[in-house]
């Protein structure tokens, strides 16, 4: 029981993390320029693919630095020639526009990688075990992974409340034309934040790739998830987000952990039914794949800024 | 659009006729539906280049009855309704014969289908040669003689699985792992039963199931492993699901023995590598012995031409559909399936029987481990499968509730 | 003769209906057959989109919840007419797309009420919520959804109607047919009456129409309501299409497809989700036999569409026709049809660049073999025409811009 507690933990905070690094990009991409990256999932692909590839001729470290300024720049030449051109036509056309290009960056992928996932492994000496707790090993990569995240976010955080930048970033956010009016160049800041979120999306890509298998689906199947982590944290709110990615990787792996089934936890309370009936049969590991869709649901309904927004959307 | 249509309509007419004025006979085409894009397409891509490969040879020994055997790709993502858009656009190209394996949901909805095609459409009829979808009871309550089944149905090798883990006395705790669908529920129905049945002291101690083909981090499952204490695994995962499963065990370093339907599935030999030594059992057609020389070249040639290992049973059914078709002297769907059924066949393995009663081949199974320092090493590493135990057509058999209806 | 003008469209589309089946091939009707079902559903999806201003990615949800509604009549129906008694013994598969719109509806009108109170963004998100979770929630119920199978039944049961059968592809295009105008004529109506008009109008500028009277939630809601119902009803003739449903219906695929279908063909005019419609399930079945590249050259065209002609396909279509009405055309065509040859140009660049950019991945490439031309990719030649095409392409635009733009 407690092995099965701490290892869930840790499990699920790994996946929280990683979904953090995810939804921070596309929560800065969203404060600042309103827009919701329905590609975003899909740099994160580019990332992985990214990393994968040039970690074949440069190695996994050199890969891990290059691979998210790579993804960058395309986030950067993305925003100046398209996302800028389609903003005149209002949100929906915005959000029309990252539906296709996650469309079309999926489909890229497929031609240049192939159907089959590809074998981005971190080195040897990155699988053997950090530690060995209950018999089952932990490995440094996961640790090194968790390091990233936590590194990461300290950086964001230091970024946006303690640099010239950040303030810039932080003012647009709310006076995006009063900023403008001070002289400050806010097209480019867009350009830059809109490159900048997509790295943060590269990273976790070149993170993530190896935990979760890299290959062309992988940004269909954690794309919808950022997109509830962002509206449940909060759109606009950096720790909301933080908070939101937290619940739900945590919520994911111990609805699968513990396996209890609605009579079971009937039977908890004291009301006892048939164990293999088809509602009652339903398990909370058959739940786990749509806890955050009904945390989606259930937060749109009942409250819509999100757990720590404060922008309506 | 219609222009086009149109167009490709006549462009079709023409090569249809000239092809018919030629002097040799038309080629006869299979269509393989299986998923050859998208996450299986592990499983799908190398059934394509197998059955290529067999028909060349085939081809120059004078195909099927002097025609030429040419395979048709088409890709059905896994999805059923999408296999049956392309069951429907196979058959409106003017091909008859149906290759599929992977996915009994993929082979029912085949099945229903070409039942009710042939039943419309009875000048025009459709056979379904099937390589993998085991679900026991396409060849039980819903038999049909337009399907054919060229693998152990998962009740055979359940039993057969079973036998082996009743004389072995370490293993005493059982965990089922297994996709949610029918074929996974068969395996762990059967499981639980045949156990039971053979070692009443051996305890089920998990028995989960998982979405197809959609999870992507095994860990949770890994740790419900190891919390259970079992001793051995036992799962029937496929395609990404057994990659990923075995890959989250090795990570894990979770070394307790998993015994597997589809453990040489691409991709998992590669994940494992060193740590699923002695570790990954396999019950399948053949092994990684490669004992027989013909056989060891055409896994070598196989590898360096098209880059995917031997696949055993995929060639042996086209080799029998071949025999098949030689023996009625026809590759008329309906004069082929009768010279298919009870047709005998030597194969590399040994002697197999198509079954006339239900449509299920009798052939030996073998149980084997990964092995490191095989003479011919899958996925181009030196892992390979290694016999541990053996089972001849009449071990593996198992009787059937078919109650076929025939065309007269 | 200007009396019939309002009623030439439909007129000519009655006609087209009548006669397609006579003009085009026997196989092409398959295909037709699906081009009738996306119609509806991309028109249904237009109901939310380009006149309510509703921006949803769960609409497969009704399509799809509406399809199991239908199959699981038409089982009910073969079941009833078996045992010669019960309701469903006297209710035709005919009229299943009625049960399909009732599904829909009901569905849309259960939990449309929370998820109206604003448009945009936000209910975007909780209709992308909502179809993944029935998406994911299928899994549960595996008497109602039948899992990974889906469920399946036949549609050759129960009365008859008009001598329609439906045994072949050939009989079901007339279902459709008369599916497909009966329900374009009933979204068509839909816009003219009041509700219709208010949800443009709520489009527009929801706060002035909530001071004239009309509370925008609650016209949302009415009208999620009608297009959830036609979701259903084109969920209900898949079902008597396919036979078979699988939760792949409801998945944020379909979804996509109903919005990419109804964006490229042009979402402010009514018979824009029409063309969309023809355009990407043509391209998504034929291209495929042609290139791998298939889905990219969709997601493409209709990033274009997004990017450079928000108005889509049919808004072209549109300038034509006003041209051809102010008599304007003589002097446009010019410009148009350089412009068109340009856009050509750059069509043919992208399509030489994306097929050998696959030479080059993945050693062979299937366009090339299609036209039998030979490519090579290391060829300076290859990469050669593609400068010179893109150039020309831009050469050609640049040079008659001022002409489109003095003749605009």
């Amino acid at each position: 029981m407690l092995e099965t507690i701490v290892f869930s933990t840790l499990n699920g905070i790994l996946y929280g993390l990683l979904l953090f690094m995810l939804s921070s990009g596309l929560t800065l991409i969203f404060s600042m320029m309103g827009v919701l990256n329905f590609a975003h999932a899909s740099f994160y692909m580019l990332g992985a693919y990214f990393a994968y590839a040039l970690g074949l001729h440069v190695g996994f470290w050199p890969a891990l630095f290059l691979a998210p300024c790579l993804v960058a720049v395309i986030g950067a030449v993305v925003e100046r020639y398209g996302l800028r051109r389609v903003h005149a036509s209002g949100h929906v056309a915005e959000l029309l526009f990252t539906f296709g290009l996650a469309y079309v960056i999926d489909e890229l992928v497929h031609l240049f990688w192939g159907s089959i996932p590809v074998s981005y492994v971190p080195p040897d000496y990155m699988q053997n075990a950090l530690f060995t707790l209950f018999g089952t090993d932990y490995s440094i990569y996961r640790g090194v992974t968790m390091m990233i995240a936590v590194f990461m976010f300290a950086a964001l955080w230091f970024l946006l409340k303690k640099t010239r930048v950040g303030m810039m970033i932080r003012a647009a956010l709310t006076h995006g034309d009063m900023v403008g009016h001070l002289g400050h160049n806010v097209p480019r800041l867009f350009m830059g934040v809109f490159g900048f979120g997509c790295a943060l999306a590269g990273l976790a890509g070149v993170i993530g790739g190896p935990l979760l298998n890299t290959e062309p689906g992988m940004a269909q199947t954690l794309g919808p998830i950022v997109f509830v982590v962002v509206v449940v944290g909060g759109m606009g709110s950096l720790i909301g987000a933080f908070y939101a990615s937290l619940l739900i990787g945590l919520l994911q792996t111990f609805f699968v952990a513990f396996d209890a089934s609605i009579a079971d936890l009937l039977g908890v309370i004291g009301i006892s039914v048939d164990p293999y009936g088809e509602v009652t049969g339903i398990t909370l590991a058959s739940l786990a794949p749509m806890t955050p869709f009904i945390l989606l649901v259930l937060i749109l309904i009942f409250r819509p800024r999100g757990l720590m927004g404060e922008l309506e959307p | 659009m219609v222009k086009t249509l149109l167009n490709r309509f006549a462009v079709s007419l023409l090569l249809l006729a000239g092809v018919a004025n030629a002097a040799n006979p038309e080629p006869v085409r299979f269509a393989l539906i299986d998923p050859l894009t998208g996450p299986m397409s592990v499983v799908g891509q190398p059934a394509l280049e197998q059955l290529k490969f067999t028909a060349d040879r085939l081809n120059e020994e004078g195909g099927i009855n002097g025609h030429e055997i040419r395979i048709v790709g088409f890709d059905n993502k896994i999805n059923p309704q999408e296999s049956l858009v392309q069951l429907q656009k196979a058959i409106d190209d003017g091909i008859r014969f149906i290759i599929q394996g992977n996915g009994s949901s993929v082979g029912s909805a085949l099945l229903s289908s070409i039942n009710k095609h042939n039943q419309r459409n009875p000048e025009d009829r459709v056979v379904y040669f099937n390589y993998a979808a085991i679900e026991p009871s396409f060849t039980n309550e819903r038999c049909s003689f337009w399907h054919f089944r060229f693998d152990a149905n998962a009740d055979m090798k359940m039993n057969m699985l079973t036998d082996w883990v009743a004389e072995n006395d370490d293993f005493k705790k059982v965990f089922l792992i297994n996709q949610d669908y029918s074929f996974g529920q068969a395996v762990s129905e059967a499981a639980m039963r045949m156990l039971k049945e053979k070692r009443p002291d051996i305890e089920i101690v998990g028995n989960v199931f998982h979405p197809l083909g959609k999870v992507k981090d095994f860990s949770p499952y890994i740790s419900k492993i190891k919390s259970s204490d079992a001793d051995v695994v036992i799962t029937g995962n496929w395609g990404q699901d057994i990659n990923l499963l075995i890959k989250s065990a090795s990570e894990y370093g979770v070394d307790v023995p998993f015994l597997t339907y589809y453990g040489n599935t691409p991709g998992t030999i590669t994940q494992v590598g060193e740590k699923g030594v002695d570790r990954i059992y396999l019950i399948s057609e053949y092994h990684g012995d490669f004992t027989d020389p013909e056989i060891a070249e055409r896994q070598e040639k196989m590898y360096k031409q098209t880059g995917w290992d031997l696949y055993p049973r995929v060639s042996v059914m086209l080799e029998m559909i071949k025999k098949a078709g030689d023996k009625a002297g026809s590759v008329e769907p309906v004069k082929l399936a009768r010279a298919l059924e009870g047709l005998q066949f030597k194969s590399m393995a040994g002697d197999v029987t198509m079954r006339a009663s239900d449509h299920q081949i009798q052939m030996p199974t073998f149980i084997s481990v990964l092995k490191n320092n095989m003479s011919h090493g899958a996925e181009g590493t030196d892992f390979n499968f290694h016999e541990v135990a053996a089972f001849n057509a009449e071990q593996a058999t198992l009787p059937t509730s078919c109650r076929m209806r025939r065309p007269k | 003769m200007s009396v019939f003008r309002p009623f030439a469209p439909w007129l000519i589309s009655l006609a087209v209906l009548l006669l397609l089946p006579a003009v085009t091939g026997g196989s092409a009707v398959s295909v037709i057959n699906v081009i009738a079902i996306h119609i509806v559903f991309a028109l249904s999806y237009n109901m939310l989109l380009g006149q309510g201003g509703m921006l949803s990615f769960g609409h497969a949800a009704f399509f799809g919840l509406g399809s199991y509604a239908a199959i699981h009549a038409m089982n009910a129906i073969g079941d009833a007419a078996y045992a010669g008694e019960g309701f469903w013994a006297h209710f035709p598969v005919f009229l299943l797309p009625l049960v399909g719109f009732a599904g829909g509806a009901l569905v849309a009108l259960v939990v449309g009420w929370p998820f109206c109170r604003r448009a945009g963004t936000a209910f975007a998100m909780i209709t992308l919520g909502l179809g993944e979770l029935v998406a994911t929630g299928t899994q549960m119920f595996p008497s109602v959804f039948g899992g990974e199978t889906g469920v399946f039944s036949n549609r050759m049961v129960g009365p008859v109607w008009f001598g329609l059968e439906l045994a072949q592809p050939a009989d079901v295009y007339w279902f459709m047919a008369f599916w497909v105008f009966a329900a374009v004529l009933a979204m068509w109506a839909f816009t003219r009456t009041p509700l219709g008009r208010m949800s443009n109008a709520v489009r527009d500028n929801p706060d002035r129409t909530q001071f004239i009277g009309y509370p925008p939630r609650n016209v949302r809601f009415l009208v999620f309501i009608a297009s959830g119902g036609m979701a259903g009803l084109a969920g209900g003739m898949a079902a008597v299409n396919y036979e078979i449903v699988t939760p792949e219906s409801l998945s944020l695929v379909a979804s996509g497809l109903a919005l990419v279908m109804a964006a490229v063909g042009g979402l402010g005019i009514f018979y824009g989700p029409i063309v969309g419609a023809v355009v990407v399930t043509l391209m998504n079945s034929l291209l495929s036999d042609f290139t791998d590249a298939s889905v990219l050259y969709v997601g493409i065209v209709f990033l274009a569409v997004v990017m450079f002609a928000p108005s889509g396909l049919a808004g072209g279509l549109e300038q034509i026709r006003q041209a051809l009405h102010r008599a304007e055309l003589a002097r446009k065509w010019p410009g148009w049809l350089v412009g068109a040859a340009a856009v050509i140009a750059w069509i043919l660049a992208l399509v030489l660049t994306v097929e050998l950019v696959y030479l080059i991945r993945h050693g062979d490439d299937k366009l090339a073999q299609a036209l039998g031309i030979e490519l090579d990719a290391a060829s300076p030649l290859a990469w050669g025409t593609v400068v010179i095409l893109l150039a020309v392409g831009y050469g050609l635009w640049r040079v008659t811009a001022k002409h489109r733009e003095a003749n605009a």
